[in-house]
Order: C-alpha cells, then structure tokens, then sequence
C-alpha cells in the first residue's frame, strides 16, 4: 500500500476540491432531481415494488453526470499551469492518475448514496427482492467508475474543459449505445454487444454476478488509466 | 551538484534549448540570465523532470532524471514562474498538501516556513485571492517545506514590489549558504546582487559562464567617459581631448550647438579626467556634464545577447 500513498493523497485533495467549488453540488443536484423524477414519474402507477425505473435509466443518466464530475481533473491543471507543480512534485504519473480516478470514483459512489431513499420508499410499499437492487448498486458503482476512467482520459486529451466533457459524453454514450445498435447490424456483427457498458450493467443488475462483467469494467478502467498516463508522459 | 550534459529540447520546428552543458556545485547562487525567450525555463523544467529532454543527460545528485525522476524530484524544491497554484485551494490546504506528499510530519517546520516566508496572516485564504507578492511567497514557501538540499527558482522576484525583492533575495543569500540554489532572470541587478555564478543563455545556448565578479571585471579596463562641453564645436573638442594621454577615441554623440557631448574612449590605468578638465578649463570652454562608465554586466549582457548569435 505504500507505493500508492501519494494516490490517497491526491484523492484526498481533489475530493476537498470538489467540495469546495460549488461544481459537485450542482452535479449531484441535477443527478438526485433526474432519477428522482424518472423513478417517482411511473412508481404509483405500476405498484410494484422494485427499482427497475431507477437503474434503467441510470446508465443513461451516468453518460451526463460522470463526465461532469470527470471534465476538469486534468484539463483545468493543464489550463492553469498546475500540472506542472503536480508533475515536478515527488509523485508518479500513475499515482497521480490513479488518485484523481479514485476521487471522482469516490464522489460518483457518495453521489449514489442519497438514493437509497428510493430503496426505504420501496421498501415501505411492499417487500422487494433485494438481489436486483444490490446488484443494481454494485453495477452502478461499476458502471460510474468505468465512466470516470473514460472522463480522466479525455480530460488527460484537452486543456479545455468543454472539449474534455463532450469527448468524454461521447465516448460514454457510445458504450451504452454499442448492444442497441446490434440489432441494425448483420447477426455475425453480434459480438459487439459485449462491448456495451449498458448490456453488462444490465447482467449485474439482474443479481447475477457473473465474472465476465466483473472483468469487462475493471478492463474499461485499467485501459483507459493505462492510456492516460501514457498520454501525460508522452507531452513531455 | 547538478550536471548538465549536451542538453537540447525542441518545440516542433522551435529549438528551446540547443546543447548545453553546465555543471553546479553545491552551494553555490547560480543565476541563469537570458532575454526572454531564451530557454531558461525550458532548461530549468527539464531539471526538475517536467519536461524531458530530446538529447543529452541531466543528473542531480547521484541520479539521472531519465532513470530516477522521483529521487531527483525528493531532493529539489522548485518554484515554477508565475507560481501556478491551485487558485482554489486555501493556503494552508495547498502547504499541508505539499506538505503530505513530501512526507513531511513535523509541525515545527510548518510554523517555520511560514514565519520565514511572511504569510502566516494569509494561511486561511484562498490562493487565488491573494496579491501577486503573496503568491509568491506561498509558491516559495511551498518550493523549501521539505527543507531542499537543491532550490530552483525561475524569476523568483517577478510582480513584487522593491521592498518585497530586497527581502527575498535576502532571503535566497540566506538560503544560498547551506544550499545549492538556481534562480532564472531577466534582471541583471537580481544577479550582480544576488548570484556567485552566471549563466548566460541566448537562443537557446551558452554565450557565457563565469563568476559574477569576473564577468565584471574581465572588460573593466574598457573605461569611457562621457562629456557635455559648451563653446566649442565637436571638431574642435575632439582637437583638443585626441592628445590626452590614455585616450583612444572621442565619438560624438549629439549636439554641438550650444552644448556638444561625446564619448571618451579610454585605456591604461591612469585616470585622465583632471587633464580633460584642465583643457576644457584652459580653452575657456564651459564643462556642463563629465561622468566615466566602467562596464557593467548590463552591458557584457547586451553584447552577448543583442543580435549575436546564429539565427
């Protein structure tokens, strides 16, 4: 664990960051107004005790939320000339990564925290099963920090902050669009479903843990930091 | 010590730094002096393992910064210029920060940097509120929390105030007995007041590299004396000043009615100025104005950097 210290202080100092600029308030307030509304909109009409409407949507709802939190980790370092202090400073580039990704994981996963009203509220209406929404947030946190690894990377691409917000909803978008679009493609193109964060998500939310999804978002992360700390030691 | 070995660094088509070479001793004020544009930063950079050079090896210590840049990076405290901080960040924050990823534990050394550096009125502020000068405390204090054996400082005096400045290259002597210090400049004053050593750079190379004192004095025999004299005209003064033993040249400068000034070449050791005075005096010519310039390192500086080199 020593060797990722200076990774826990850097997620440290960025989780402060967010906090103090009112950027994580804004986002985590859009987030809770969003799925709030998509799950209250049907909950009474159905009168069925699950989620589902909650993590439907979430994967979508993510592609927006996650590059938010994500857009400025590099981008504003590199805009202000920070990053030369974080890089002159005795720390690897892949601590440095790696605790700017740990932060906006950690902030996407307090995001999720509010919404376990929506479990009590459930709950409180009938007696749910508990293996769909367990996995459900399981996947959710999954899901959120296969979408920040995406976000640093973009971020790691441009000193603007914009830019790196609309690669990075594109990017996400594209893996949540990837098993949709299977069904306009020739059946042998069907592979291409696997690459879809939304398909995955959707097997874990089931309540089915199955290794092959664990697999596909921890490689979504480990790639894209990969790539991040490539990108950064290569604008040398 | 730092060694410097053939070191270039190019930007695309621009050449930052164009094979230089240098070596420091410990404990020693070393400033890098250069126009701007000149590749101070880009070398200094490269030094503390920010950017990576194209060719050429740069060790610190005992480590090269290709191989061991987190060593390298442990044992120098660096201010970048304009010290970029985090603008959101409060000052203490942004020290204990530092502070942590440095593994530094000791509370002493907090409230000492802070005493030292002046901004303990400051410490609960946001960094981007703060006034330039401020700033560059808190970016100095930030470069020695962990008490460097090596401090880099790249225009270390930039946007203070004169008080300010005299108090911080105080501040780097002080420093500059224990440690092995680099600061860049474009000032020549920060250097003759504060540097053992100069480094000249332009376009990216080495015009120079010496002791202060000695880039001073190697053309002190290159005297001038400048006169303002009333009733005469140029050709006359020239006439007259031409025989003055130790004079090599008069050069006009400008005028001639009523006041003609000029520029006396000098050599030799001996000082000529009573026996100008004495011919102005026995003429019956009035001496409105005589001063003699030695060179200085501002114009050893303009020299070495004012069209020269190879474009």
């Amino acid at each position: 664990m020593r060797k990722y210290r200076e990774a826990l202080i850097i997620m440290r100092k960025e989780l402060r960051g967010m906090f103090t600029t009112p950027i994580a308030y804004i986002v985590m307030t859009i987030f809770l107004i969003a799925t709030g509304f998509f799950f209250f909109k049907d909950f009474f009409y159905f009168n069925q005790a699950e989620m589902r409407n909650f993590f439907q949507l979430l994967p979508l709802i993510f592609t927006f939320v996650v590059p938010a939190v994500t857009m400025r980790l590099f981008a504003e370092e590199k805009q202000s000339g920070s990053m030369e202090i974080l890089l002159t400073l005795p720390v690897s580039t892949t601590n440095a990564v790696l605790g700017k990704f740990l932060a906006a994981a950690a902030f996407i996963s307090l995001m999720l925290v509010p919404t376990l009203f929506y479990v009590v509220t459930v709950e409180l209406s009938g007696s749910p099963y508990y293996g769909p929404i367990i996995g459900g947030y399981l996947g959710a946190v999954l899901l959120g920090s296969a979408y920040c690894a995406v976000g640093i990377l973009t971020s790691s691409l441009s000193r603007d902050q914009i830019v790196a917000f609309i690669t990075a909803w594109a990017g996400c978008f594209f893996l949540w669009l990837v098993d949709k679009i299977t069904l306009f493609l020739p059946s042998w193109l069907g592979f291409l479903e696997y690459l879809s964060s939304d398909f995955h998500f959707k097997n874990i939310e089931r309540g089915v843990l199955d290794s092959r999804d664990l697999i596909y978002f921890l490689s979504i992360i480990v790639i894209s930091l990969l790539v991040t700390v490539r990108v950064i030691d290569e604008r040398r | 010590m730092i060694r410097v070995d053939g070191v270039s660094k190019s930007f695309g088509e621009v050449v930052a730094v164009d094979g230089i070479s240098f070596i420091i001793r410990d404990g020693e004020i070393t400033g890098l002096l250069g126009p701007n544009g000149a590749g101070k930063t880009t070398t200094l950079r490269m030094i503390t393992c920010y950017l990576r050079p194209d060719r050429g090896s740069i060790t610190v210590g005992d480590y090269r910064v290709d191989e061991n840049p987190l060593e390298v990076r442990k044992t120098i405290g660096y201010l970048p210029e304009l010290a970029p901080i985090y603008g959101d960040m409060l000052v203490f924050d942004y020290l204990m920060f530092t502070a942590d990823i440095r593994g530094v534990q000791d509370d002493g050394r907090f409230r000492e940097i802070a005493g030292l550096c002046g901004i303990n009125d400051v410490m609960h502020k946001k960094i981007g509120e703060l006034s330039k000068g401020y700033k560059q405390r808190v970016g100095l204090a930030y470069a020695m929390i962990h008490d460097p054996d090596i401090l880099i400082l790249d225009e270390p005096t930039s946007g203070l105030d004169p008080n300010q400045i005299i108090e911080i290259r105080n501040l780097i002597r002080e420093i500059g007995r224990k440690k092995t210090v680099i600061l860049s400049t474009h000032i020549l004053s920060e250097v003759e007041a504060t540097c053992d050593r100069v480094i000249i750079i332009h376009r990216g190379k080495i015009v120079a590299d010496d002791r202060t004192e000695n880039l001073k004095s190697s053309s002190a025999a290159e005297r001038s004396l400048y006169v303002s004299v009333g009733g005469t005209d140029f050709s006359g003064l020239s006439g007259a000043l031409g025989g003055i033993p130790g004079v090599v040249s008069v050069e006009r400068i400008e005028g001639g009615d009523p006041i003609v000034s000029a520029r006396i070449a000098l050599t030799g050791a001996g000082d000529p100025r009573p026996e100008v005075f004495g011919t102005v005096a026995r003429n019956g010519w009035v001496l409105y104005e005589m001063s003699q310039k030695t060179r200085s390192l501002e114009s050893v500086f303009r020299e070495l950097t004012v069209g020269g080199g190879d474009a």
